[in-house]
């Protein structure tokens, strides 16, 4: 009914509407340059600091998403689930499993812990409607106190626990957890090659039982589709066998890490594929301007990434082949959640838990899921965190997990209301990227080394307020454009109907 | 049909806490019939709906008595779900929809299509994934039957209201086997044309076969699209007519149709007034108050009268004290005693002592921790400094003279307490009425603007408001509006009576007018005005 003139607004409009809607990305961006300007260090030191402390810390923000989008707000209660982790952690390592094996075995020992913990928490926030988050931040200490109780007393005291390494005057465990010889880099250590293969087997599997179960109840499961994707992901596998054969490439694709440079042209000329692929071999519905935008993208990138300026730091970077795809893994996994019909509940329950109630939602069991996937999903991205770290701090390493994700993921724009992976990826840079450089811009300026961990805490707790203050601000003056924006619309309407 | 009517409610009754608000009422719609269900406020109309749509509200409160037969079936709705099962939907007076999803998202709430995947076969079915292609073509089919032509994946928050009024109706539709829809008041919150367009759509729905119940206010919509009419009042059920065997006026007088009790013996018949002084102007005078929005209005109040403001609830007349007030946010001009008012200043009607006792006793007029003596002069101290002592740049409270005032107050005013200390909340709600009049009084005011001076009071205590507010009129000459749902109310005391539709002053009547001419003005229907100095 409405055709595209009325809807399309000026180009400076359209800047002011983008600037405004990114402001908090915006300031934080300038802010961190500003650091970097000021901090006087390499910027390949800071681009490789930056990058391993994202592939520590992703998964944990990634974690809040779901739970934001139930209408949870930021869900400062993850702290349990890294809890959860640390707890199966200190079994793993004392029944002397190392490895991927060991950290496999963390993971399926947390998870169920991590689900009761959630569980817990969301019969809690179930009861505190409306102030999740003060709720969360409050039972994170709580869960905090406890679980010192436990690593200092009850692990040797009343658990049998026998190990003269890890226990300190026969009960309690020691201050300073190590895993170098256990699960350290566990996952960090597992060849690109490997990740790939696995992958590849993951489609293959998915899609023969897609295939099997659409034969079996008559659904209307594309075969054509699933054979397509059966035959290429086999494809991959063979290609994969071949050039590891090959030994120029055996080198590059064979290692644990990966350089930055060629990882970032590889995966924009697979994005730009995979959608052209979709959308003219799969007939998905893509829109041309998302085809125009990605294939800008990816020009841009790669462009970039030939000046030799922007060359040079990128090649300086190496990344962990899994923990990044993990991290994809975090994000596909939410994208996937969200459009099924226990996401779309979530979306709703968000959105109006009185809608969703009359839409027969039971309001209360969703808000215990998205309470659960957070908590295991943050188990999880704590366990990643720890292996890559190599040792922790026994009793308080899960303090500011819930803390500095939330900072994190409100950098990035999102709001207590509403946030994605791009926000939350956008965010952990931001906010890492400041971790790293603020102290050094401090000590530059300063010239006293002593307080970086002073301004870290500081960076932290301001960037939750500062962000926090930002989007109160967009909201009151999205009211009152709506306003105007609502006469004006009505008039339109009028005129239509008329 | 195995029956005449697709619903049939016979002699429904219903108690809230001992207070019955429903008497035998029955009420019978044939199918693909646009029934009309019309009352004022309080007549019993929602609370018929809610019992037919099976809403919790009900059941919390002991279920109701009487039948409701579906299609000659005789059925027990104790939920909405078995309510829908039965083919009844409703179309809700606040809107069920969800600004952050799209108008497919919507349409489908609740009822999404969906396919399996690997997950739901192992997890069950809340992870099969959506298929969108089949919800927005479920959803374009629901919207082309009522000829909503936007696309379906616009986002619903965006829209005009008459669009998501539509984006409901579609979702109603869509659901299969509908039989009955309810629209409660739809037309309340349109423009002019959206409900034009609204009613036409009705048409639409019940030549397909499906039965409209329509609850409006307005008699000019029921007049132009209904096939029969159910009148309540006070409760009761007046009479089921065909509309074509009737006139806009007849229904209004049955609507209104009550005797008023005078309570001011007009002995000194028509009141000695100087017309032309006029202590309170109003012009184009908008006020941005949720559900009681006040849309360009003119309005002249003369020194010495009782002003009623009547209407409907949502109409605006709420809006419009609490617009001088300073409460919400307002546009055009407010004259007082020929002074310009900002009402964007706070307290700038209060520091030129136009007083307003609110409607929200509890919440915005008294502090009900608090004692008579503190809530009858706090905001006196606030405002003009009233009862504090000074000792150079310090003030202090002056307890005995605000004692010495609370007393005279309580003596006056008849307020039944054990002392100035007792707190105000549990005081009975005409005694806290009464500390919200002591309160305006501490304040000297040349106006008095009472918003609703009588809800939730009981009978006895009613009376004893009222008198009050006649007599400050009469003996101390103040200025009095009185803001009120209750027409009998206003009638009873008010010199002219304002009546508000659609956030405009619709009539300025006596109270002496026929209840036909205040059932027309309240439905929003222009009549001439009896004051000339109104246009």
């Amino acid at each position: 009914m409405k055709n595209n003139e009325e809807k399309r607004i000026s180009f400076s409009g359209y800047l002011k509407g983008a600037i405004f809607n990114n402001k908090v990305i915006i300031l934080f961006t300038v802010l961190c340059i500003a650091c970097i300007m000021a901090s006087n260090t390499s910027l390949n030191y800071i681009a490789s600091e930056v990058f391993s402390r994202f592939g520590r810390n992703a998964c944990l923000v990634l974690a809040l998403i779901i739970p934001c989008l139930a209408g949870l707000g930021m869900n400062f209660g993850i702290v349990v689930g890294a809890i959860a982790a640390q707890i199966a952690i200190f079994f793993v390592v004392h029944w002397g499993f190392t490895g991927i094996g060991g950290f496999l075995l963390c993971t399926l020992m947390s998870t169920p812990m991590a689900i009761f913990f959630g569980w817990l928490l969301g019969i809690l926030f179930n009861k505190t409607k409306g102030s999740e988050m003060i709720t969360g931040l409050v039972l994170g200490f709580f869960a905090d106190g406890l679980y010192r109780l436990f690593t200092l007393y009850i692990i040797g005291g009343l658990i049998p626990y026998d190990d003269p390494n890890l226990l300190d005057r026969g009960f309690g465990l020691r201050n300073a957890f190590d895993l170098s010889d256990s699960i350290k880099y566990a996952l960090d250590d597992i060849s690109f090659v490997t990740v790939f293969r696995l992958l590849m087997v993951f489609i293959i599997v998915i899609q023969l039982i897609n295939i099997a179960i659409g034969s079996k109840k008559a659904m209307a499961v594309d075969k054509k589709e699933s054979m397509l994707k059966l035959v290429s992901a086999a494809a991959g596998l063979v290609i994969s066998f071949i050039l590891m054969a090959v030994p120029g490439v055996s080198g590059m694709i064979g290692g644990t890490r990966l350089i930055l440079s060629d990882t970032l042209r590889v995966a924009m000329i697979v994005y730009l594929l995979s959608l052209v692929i979709r959308k003219f071999l799969l007939h998905r519905d893509i829109t041309k301007d998302r085809l125009i935008k990605g294939a800008v993208l990816t020009v841009i990138v790669l462009v970039l990434s030939y000046i030799p300026f922007i060359r040079d730091i990128l090649r300086s970077v190496s990344i962990s082949a899994c923990t990044y795809g993990v991290i994809c893994l975090f994000c596909f996994f939410n994208n996937w959640i969200l459009d099924t019909k226990l996401g779309q509940d979530m979306r709703t329950v968000g959105q109006n838990r009185i809608v969703a109630g009359s839409a027969g939602i039971n309001v209360d069991k969703i808000r215990i899921i998205a309470t659960c996937i957070s908590t295991v999903l943050a188990a999880w991205g704590q366990l990643i965190y720890l292996q890559n770290l190599g040792t922790f701090n026994t009793v308080q390493q899960q303090s500011n997990v819930g803390l500095y994700a939330v900072a994190a993921l409100l950098v990035g724009g999102a709001s207590v209301q509403k946030a994605n992976n791009r926000q939350a990826i956008i965010g952990v840079v931001l906010f890492h990227t400041l971790f790293v450089v603020a102290p050094l811009a401090a000590t530059q300026i300063i010239g006293d080394s002593a307080i970086s961990e002073y301004i870290r805490m500081f960076i932290c707790y301001g960037v939750i307020a500062v962000s926090l203050a930002m989007h109160a601000w967009k909201k009151k003056d999205k009211k009152v454009v709506k306003k105007i924006v609502g006469d004006d619309e009505n008039k339109d309407v009028i005129k239509t109907l008329a | 049909m195995s029956s005449e009517y697709v619903v049939k409610m016979e002699n429904i009754s219903k108690e809230f806490s001992g207070n019955r608000v429903l008497k035998d009422v029955s009420l019978c719609v044939r199918p693909g019939e646009i029934h009309a269900l019309m009352g004022e406020n309080g007549a019993g109309k929602s609370t018929l709906m809610n019992i037919l749509f099976g809403m919790p509200a009900i059941w919390n409160t002991g279920g109701y008595e009487g039948t409701i037969e579906i299609d000659g079936e005789p059925v027990k709705i104790d939920s909405p779900q078995k309510a829908m099962e039965c083919g009844i939907g409703m179309v809700h007076q606040e809107f069920m929809l969800i600004p952050g999803f799209t108008a497919t998202e919507n349409i489908k709430l609740g009822r999404e299509v969906t396919t399996p995947t690997v997950a739901s076969a192992i997890l069950g079915k809340p992870l099969e994934v959506l298929d969108r292609k089949t919800m927005a073509r479920d959803a374009r089919r629901a919207m082309d039957t009522i000829g909503l032509g936007i696309d379906e994946n616009t986002m619903v928050g965006g829209l005009p209201v008459g669009y998501m009024q539509f984006i409901e109706i579609a979702r109603e539709i869509d659901k299969t086997g509908m039989k009955l829809l309810i629209f409660d008041e739809p037309t309340a919150v349109l423009t002019e044309s959206e409900a034009e367009r609204l009613l036409r759509t009705m048409k639409v729905i019940s030549e397909k076969g499906i039965a409209i119940i329509f609850i409006t206010h307005r008699i000019d919509e029921v007049i132009e699209v209904s096939n029969s009419v159910t009148i309540l009042r006070d409760g009761t059920f007046i009479d089921r007519l065909e509309t074509k065997d009737t006139t806009a006026s007849k229904i209004a007088e049955m609507m209104i149709g009550r005797k008023v009790e005078k309570l001011v013996d007009n002995a000194d018949g028509e009141r000695d007034l100087n017309k032309d002084d006029i202590i309170l102007k109003l012009r184009d005078y908008h006020v941005d108050m949720p559900g009681e929005t006040v849309r360009g209005l003119d309005l002249d109040v003369i020194r010495g009268e009782i002003l009623g403001i009547g209407g409907l609830a949502g109409q605006g007349k709420i809006g419009i004290p609490n617009g001088i007030q300073g409460l919400y946010e307002t546009s055009g001009s407010i004259e007082f005693d020929g002074q310009k008012v900002d009402p964007g200043k706070l307290g700038d009607a209060l520091s030129r002592h136009m007083v307003f006792v609110s409607e929200d006793r509890k919440g915005v007029g008294l502090l009900l921790e608090e004692s008579i003596e503190h809530n009858i002069i706090f905001t006196a101290t606030q405002v003009e400094n009233k009862f504090m002592k000074k000792f150079g740049v310090f003030t202090q409270y002056d307890a005995a003279a605000a004692r010495k005032h609370a007393e005279d107050m309580i003596k006056e005013l008849d307020i039944r307490c054990v002392g100035p200390e007792q707190l105000v909340g549990s005081l009975s709600g005409g005694n806290q009425q009464k500390v919200c009049l002591a309160r305006a009084l501490t304040l000297e005011p040349k106006l008095l603007v009472v918003s609703e001076p009588t809800r939730g009071i009981d009978i006895g205590a009613k009376k004893l408001v009222l008198e009050l507010l006649v007599k400050l009129n009469r003996e101390k000459g103040l200025t009095i509006i009185v803001v009120s749902s209750e027409l009998n109310e206003l009638r009873s005391l008010s010199d002219r009576i304002a009546i508000v539709a659609d956030g405009k002053i619709s009539a300025i009547l006596r109270p002496e007018d026929s209840d036909a001419d205040f059932g027309l003005a309240m439905s929003g229907v222009k009549v001439g005005g009896a004051d000339d100095g109104e246009a």
